[in-house]
């Protein structure tokens, strides 16, 4: 099934022409407020049985033993997955061709590489048996010492970083500039392990019909999950449908198919009926990817008059035993302050856990918290307010390439936050604004920015006889707002009412929309969806202009304009003919077309293509007992062209909420005897709740970039995290003082 | 061990039901598998994430730490009872304006929390509904806008 929203229950609903640009209340908002929405784990075909992960207590080893015959036994069990009962696959789980897939763990056998891997699968008639059944296997295990930590292991040079970018560049020469510099910095910043945890745990319902396979699941990559699973059970693609409608948040974690996801489809494979799996909370620590720790080196010198005259940012990252990824943290340096001399690099270690993955601005989130510290101190150092330091280093070219930027509002976006926030205000040494109350306030500034990518996607346009409309492309919503902002472009796109478009998305039968992620989704599979409306839109004018009886007769594919179901004669609007009236004088129901969305390679090539932003905090801090508390944040983004100004906002809180949770909150403690992680749960791996969450304010500057895409966007969904940790880090080094020097900032850091 | 059932009688949404469960199955298990009622939403079972806030008597419980069983004979109201006749409640429609969410998965949890914090006296300023809201963790980080939608909503239940 796929899904057709209904629009008539929104309260915001305006039309002044283009869809574009309009603040329109989310389609699939009425469905969100009323429990209708559909996530993975709501489907229940008839027949359907309950499976429930068993995971490893162990980082490393084999298990010894497992009580299958005790599982069994309990009431409702009907069978146990193990490494000796699995069905086959067609492929190696360990076999990987491209940096899109994880190496899986699949009960291929019985060896342990990290906690919470995969050891059995119990599949009962209910939740409750299940569960049990799990608990009853109590596992023996041959257990090794578990390699912890980043000095856990022996370091290496990696041979990319993130997806593809090697792991060391530079341009000029760092040393020669550190050394004539008036004034030098160096500093290290540690950041914590974390993981993504999206409210909805991952999940699937998977039900085989011979060799076709169904699925509910969420995707960030339809395709390429359908590709993944096809590979690892040897049936085509087409086989097997995904459905995906809503994700409840995905951040990265659903970018890639994961090993529990997978055997939820070996277990329906193995009962002979659907079946449902859903990872418990503490089993998404682990198969399901999340953000490496950093250690990060920054050596910067400046000229007596504040310029850089080099940046020197070394990261240290670990990733599995067993697969590559490796968070590009010091790539982070690569774009936002310019310097004749710049050097990054990686290292790295093999550590006792589950691959990390993208999380949420992966690399530069953990990169931006590091590089705006030192910026900071760097200012400092100078003697010199942090505006006016990140100004007088202001890049007008990307500094490591030397491209020009497509565009680049953020001098704009310094103005308008700063004011907005009183920043003139702030005085420049630390600790000279306590409160009223004996609180220690501090401000904090942090410079945004995150890369304008896209992907591949392609879309389909349909016209139809009653003058309605229908876009479809698999694109995936994960609380970004693509049900709405793509049927916006595709309104247009169409030269419809919005309340005239049909779209469909959230299923693997539709066109491939490319990946949900890298803030990319909107630019690329937007493309697709206005490159397919102008395919339709031009066959309709054909249609027109060519038929002697039209009013369009002989004005030419250029000469007509699609505007509110009708085509209009470009030099003449007098002269016009309905969708309707066109489709029916040439006897069709409907017409098609078709388009793609692909960055083009030669602006690519000739422009640097990056969002900014510009991200001021302030926090107050008890004197006494060293808690932290951000009391107001103000940021300003310039990303483009915006979709829906509604949703976008949106997209920069919840970022600048993840800012102030990577600065103050988020942090997996891994036991360093066992190699377990400690607070794997929602209690103790602390996320922002309401209470922590302050005055935010994100304000919107005007961009336009006829570089980026023909649609002028780039991208909101991570930017606010870049920018804001930094912002609060400085912020609290304002109020007292102490430098933070790792992340979450703690309580006895301050009061050390 | 073998199973043994018990009979549970739940009134959910104004409709009677009875269950036959095992003691051990919680209301939101019951809820979501036997009444599919999956508005209510399962992101920890554990207490500590809010999603699955449920009324049962009119008060705001978490419903994976409640048995089916200590729900006998009680009223429940789940995300699904709470619109009238189509009609949306002022909580639901707040959040609709608002944009009080993103993914929407914490969103009916949040919904009963603050239709419950509102007529518990919580919604009187910002700071008091932030903490009285405290409880139904938003990974998306909606939480400004949830804020404002309960401001909202709670004009416009107590005029």
């Amino acid at each position: 099934m796929t899904l057709e929203l209904s629009l008539n229950q929104q309260p915001a609903h305006l039309r002044q022409g283009s869809s574009i640009g309009q603040p329109l209340t989310r389609r699939d908002g009425f469905l969100k407020v009323t429990g209708a929405a559909r996530y993975a784990a709501d489907n229940h075909p008839p027949g359907m049985l309950y499976a429930v992960l068993a995971v490893s207590g162990i980082a490393r080893g084999r298990v010894a033993s497992l009580d299958v015959e005790a599982a069994k036994a309990h009431g409702g069990v009907v069978e146990v997955m193990t490494p000796q009962n699995r069905p086959p696959l067609a492929t190696d789980p360990d076999a990987k061709n491209n940096p899109f897939m994880f190496r899986l763990d699949l009960l291929q056998n019985d060896r342990i590489r990290y906690p919470n891997q995969t050891i059995a699968v119990v599949i009962a008639e209910t939740l409750e048996a299940a569960t049990e059944g799990a608990a009853l296997l109590s596992p023996r295990y041959e257990a090794q010492p578990a390699r912890v930590g980043l000095d856990g292991a022996e370091s290496f040079v990696p041979g990319g970083v993130g997806i593809g970018s090697p792991a060391v560049h530079h341009k000029g020469d760092v040393e020669a500039g550190l050394e004539s510099a008036a004034t030098r910095i160096e500093a290290t910043y540690e950041t914590s392990a974390q993981y993504h945890n999206a409210m909805e745990p991952h999940a699937i319902v998977a039900a085989w019909d011979g060799d076709s396979l169904s699925i509910d699941t969420p995707s960030q990559g339809l395709a390429m999950a359908q590709g993944r699973i096809a590979g690892l059970f040897g049936i085509a693609p087409q086989n097997i449908h995904i459905r995906s409608p809503f994700l409840g948040g995905g951040f990265g974690s659903k970018g890639m198919i994961s090993g529990p996801q997978v055997l939820g489809i070996l277990a329906a494979r193995l009962v002979g009926c659907p079946v449902k799996l859903v990872l418990r909370r503490e089993q998404m620590y682990g198969p399901a990817g999340h953000r490496a720790p950093t250690r990060q080196t920054l050596r910067m010198g400046m000229d007596r008059e504040g310029r850089l005259t080099a940046i020197d940012h070394h990261a240290k990252t670990a990733s599995s035993t067993f697969d590559d990824f490796f968070e590009p943290a010091a790539d982070a340096s690569h774009t936002l302050y310019a310097s004749p001399a710049i050097a990054t690099s990686h290292e790295a270690v093999r550590l006792d856990t589950g691959t990390p993955l993208f999380m949420r601005a992966p690399g530069e989130a953990t990169g931006s918290i590091a590089l705006e510290s030192a910026i900071d101190e760097a200012a400092g150092a100078c003697g010199m307010d942090p505006l006016e330091f990140r100004l007088r280093n202001y890049a007008e070219v990307e500094p490591m390439t030397g491209k020009p930027f497509s565009s680049k509002a953020l001098r704009e976006c310094y103005t308008l936050a700063s004011e907005r926030f009183g920043w003139q205000r702030r005085p420049l040494q630390p600790r000279q604004m306590p409160d009223k109350d004996g609180f220690l306030t501090g401000w904090g500034m942090g410079t945004a920015t995150f890369p304008a990518i896209m992907f591949q996607a392609e879309a389909r346009a349909v016209l139809r006889a009653d003058g309605s409309g229908l876009m479809e492309t698999g694109a995936q919503d994960m609380g970004q707002g693509a049900w709405t902002a793509f049927a916006q472009i595709a309104a247009d796109g169409l030269g419809l009412d919005i309340d005239q478009v049909d779209f469909r998305a959230g299923s693997s039968d539709l066109p491939n929309a490319g990946i949900a992620g890298g803030s990319g989704h909107t630019a690329t599979a937007g493309m697709a969806i206005h490159n397919a409306g102008a395919a339709v839109i031009a066959r309709l004018a054909d249609l027109a202009t060519g038929h002697e009886a039209s009013p369009l007769f002989g004005a030419g594919n250029e000469g007509v304009l699609a505007r509110g179901g009708r085509l209009y004669r470009r030099d003449d609007e007098n002269r016009s003919e309905s969708y309707g009236e066109i489709l029916a004088r040439a006897g069709l129901a409907e017409i098609d077309g078709r388009g793609t969305g692909t960055p083009d390679p030669a602006s690519r090539e000739a422009y640097a293509m990056h969002a900014h932003g510009a991200v001021f905090a302030e926090v107050k801090v008890d004197p006494d007992f060293g808690q932290i508390r951000v009391t107001r944040l103000v940021g300003a983004f310039a990303a483009g062209r915006v979709i829906n100004p509604r949703l976008v906002r949106s997209q920069y809180y919840g970022g600048m909420i993840w800012g102030v949770s990577f600065a103050l909150h988020e942090e997996a403690v891994t036991d360093r005897r066992s190699g377990r992680i400690q607070n794997a749960n929602l209690a103790e791996y602390h996320v922002p709740v309401n209470a922590d969450v302050p005055s935010v304010e994100a304000l919107l500057v005007h961009e336009d970039d006829p570089y980026v895409n023909a649609l002028g966007i780039k991208g909101v969904g991570e930017i606010g995290i870049t920018g804001t940790a930094g912002a609060v880090a400085n912020a609290v080094w304002h109020a007292t003082g102490v430098r933070p020097r790792r992340f979450p900032i703690r309580i006895e850091d301050l009061l050390g | 061990m073998t199973k043994t059932t018990i009979p549970v009688h739940l009134d959910v949404n104004g409709h009677r039901h009875t269950l036959q469960l095992e003691p051990r199955v919680t209301l939101l298990d019951a809820l979501r598998d036997r009444l599919g009622l999956t508005g209510t939403k399962k992101g920890c079972d554990h207490g500590q994430c809010g999603a699955c806030t449920v009324h049962v008597d009119g008060e705001r419980v978490l419903a994976c730490l409640t048995l089916a069983a200590q729900a006998e004979g009680r009223t429940v109201t789940t995300i699904e009872g709470l619109a009238r006749e189509g009609e949306l409640h002022p909580v639901q429609a707040a959040f609709l304006e608002q944009d009080a969410f993103q993914c929407g998965y914490c969103t009916p949890g949040q919904i009963m929390s603050a239709v419950a914090c509102i007529r518990e006296g919580h919604a009187g300023s910002d700071e008091e509904i932030r903490e009285y809201m405290a409880g139904n963790l938003c990974r998306c980080g909606a939480y400004p806008h949830i804020v404002a939608a309960v401001r909202q909503a709670a004009l416009e239940v107590q005029s």
